[in-house]
């Protein structure tokens, strides 16, 4: 049952194979039997049953749609009405969300069952899910390695079986990299797309949820419940959203597609190369063309992101100050000790750096040399995908230099933790979607191809993914263990 | 560019952030080795390029000013980690 795609997992519902209520025992069973895994925070096993229940009466009687009965589970930064959201963070452990995300309600209304909420990297700061107060995820292809971050609980969840689909969110990488690192299918939508409401905030300017799941066909039809206009979030995009199943057979002739050339450096590793140039060639079967483009200013997206996103997250955690909700210290001598000890006691040390920085990229006299300095940078990497766009339909190249690195290696160096997004952040500072899919494996950790479209052209990079998922069986390699 | 101990204990001031005191060498070591990191934009000319605040250049969406909210402050405070009488309390700010 737990290999099934969700289109065969909706048959399965539909013809009485199987219950919603078994559907959501097996994967529940699952959970508790990897729980070494550490993929979940919470496990809502009772909610789970009850609404599995209800899916089960809603399809007796012929109701529901595609997704009623399926079992999923959410990144724990999407609130969740009556249930801990703790975003990863020791300040949230406590905190009993009052209302639910919209794409929370979304999956709701779709009658999709939540099995629980997934761990991740405090405030979704981190490319390792090493800085969870939770403790790190482990990566269903070597035990030992990081499942990457921030949404690591989320990738490892779906590799390992103990959810078909997941959510997961997008500031600098956070669904791409660990998408590639655990071998699994991962979009992170055109910034707008889907709604902030509710998905606890770090770079507002940046962040984006987004599916993640075992191929391109699943993540369509998590898009379609996710995707959308809100009122509610001041920054979503009022598009129509199209049918994100219905193209993805379409054909790929004449398809296409840029390789940057800065993507292809010293710092890739040949293997990973190899394997990217191999996909590419995959797709030149299917009858694409191939040029190189380049983006000269690509280079300068980490320093640029680091001042953005670190000056974003200063601004939005300073909400959490120990007096409406969260942790807060004993006994504070007066109000500056409540905010100070508070804040100092909750937040672990990769937030704390990220508020450090933030504060002083805005701090007076440093604003013009940082923050300006950055977003005009952001402007000139923006300029240079664009001018990219204009010659192909999308961009391909790798998600990260390296595959999956073994826990604890890289938490000493912050900076060579960053580098670890060198191929994804540059695509957040564009606003632009872009995909992850299985492409192949060295040394038996699995190789992410990333895949950069147009603004809204989700549909299109589904499709394009799907045909490579047609061809290929990259994406239905199961972790040793897992099976 | 680099930072102090001292200038680590200011930032921390401004961005109310309690930072154990033998912590404070730590971060100024990596907050310099990320400012390093940040200067490389230095490097590149950026004189007339207008500051892109939003990927999709949106402005703000204005909406009619009515009520469109309950009152839910019982179901906010539930969550508080102390409340009196409807009221946030904390450590008293005036004598």
């Amino acid at each position: 049952m737990h290999n099934k795609t969700l289109t065969e997992l909706a048959a399965g519902l539909r013809s009485k194979q199987f219950s919603s209520v078994e559907l959501t025992q097996t994967f529940l069973q699952r959970i508790r039997q990897h729980q070494q895994l550490n993929a979940f925070i919470t496990v809502s096993e009772e909610t789970a049953l009850q609404q599995a229940q209800a899916a089960d009466a809603a399809l007796s009687s012929s109701q529901g749609g595609v997704l009623t009965g399926i079992p999923i589970a959410q990144k724990d930064i999407f609130c969740t009405l009556g249930s801990k959201t703790s975003c990863g963070s020791k300040m949230l452990d406590n905190f009993i969300a009052p209302y639910d995300a919209t794409v929370v309600a979304n999956f709701n209304h779709a009658g999709a069952v939540m099995l629980g909420k997934l761990n991740m990297d405090e405030f979704a700061m981190g490319s390792s899910n090493e800085t969870s107060f939770y403790g790190p995820v482990r990566n269903p292809w070597d035990t030992d390695c990081v499942p990457g971050g921030s949404s690591g609980g989320s990738a490892a969840a779906v590799a390992a079986r103990l959810a078909p689909a997941v959510t997961g969110t997008d500031t600098g990488g956070s669904i791409r990299q660990p998408a590639a690192l655990c071998g699994i299918t991962g979009l992170k939508p055109t910034y707008g797309r889907v709604s902030r409401y509710g998905m606890i905030a770090y770079a507002s300017s940046l962040d984006q949820g987004g599916p993640m799941t075992r191929s391109a066909e699943d993540a369509a039809l998590l898009m379609q419940v996710m995707a959308g206009f809100d009122a509610k979030d001041s920054t979503s995009v009022e598009q129509p959203v199209p049918d994100y199943s219905a193209s993805l057979n379409d054909s790929l002739q004449g398809l296409k597609i840029g390789l940057p050339k800065e993507f292809f450096t010293a710092e890739l590793d040949s293997h990973i190369a190899a394997a990217i140039h191999a996909a590419v060639a995959e797709y030149q079967k299917l009858g694409a063309e191939v040029v190189e483009v380049s983006m000269p200013n690509l280079q300068l997206a980490i320093p640029a992101y680091y001042v953005i996103a670190s000056a974003e997250c200063s601004s939005n955690l300073s909400r959490y100050d120990g007096v409406r909700f969260g942790y807060r210290c004993q006994n504070p001598e007066d109000l500056s000790d409540l905010y100070t000890r508070s804040r100092g006691e909750a937040f672990g040390s990769e937030v704390k750096r990220r508020i450090l920085m933030g504060t002083y990229a805005l701090s007076a006299g440093y604003y013009d040399a940082y923050y300006l300095k950055a977003q005009q940078v952001r402007r000139l990497i923006s300029d240079d995908f664009k001018r990219a766009l204009a010659d192909v339909d999308v961009l391909m190249g790798p998600v990260t230099p390296s595959t999956a690195f073994r826990i604890g290696e890289k938490t000493g160096d912050p900076i060579q933790m960053y580098l670890e997004d060198i191929y994804t952040i540059a695509i957040n500072l564009a606003g632009l979607p872009a995909m992850s899919i299985p492409a192949g494996f060295v040394d038996g950790k699995p190789v992410g191809l990333q895949v950069i479209g147009n603004y809204f052209s989700e549909a299109k990079l589904l499709n394009i993914g799907h045909r490579y998922q047609q061809v290929t069986d990259w994406h239905q390699q199961v972790p040793k263990g897992f099976e | 560019m680099s930072l102090t101990a001292n200038d680590v204990k200011k930032i921390a001031h401004l961005a109310r952030l309690g930072i154990a005191e033998q912590d404070v060498e730590h971060y100024a070591n990596d907050l310099s080795g990320v400012l390093e990191l940040m200067t490389q934009m230095g490097q590149l000319n950026t004189d007339g390029v207008a500051p892109m605040a939003h990927p999709l250049d949106q402005t703000q969406r204005l909406r009619e000013d009515s009520v469109t909210e309950s009152n839910q402050r019982n179901h906010f405070q539930a969550i508080a980690p102390q409340t009196e009488a409807g009221l946030y309390l904390v450590p008293k700010v005036i004598d």
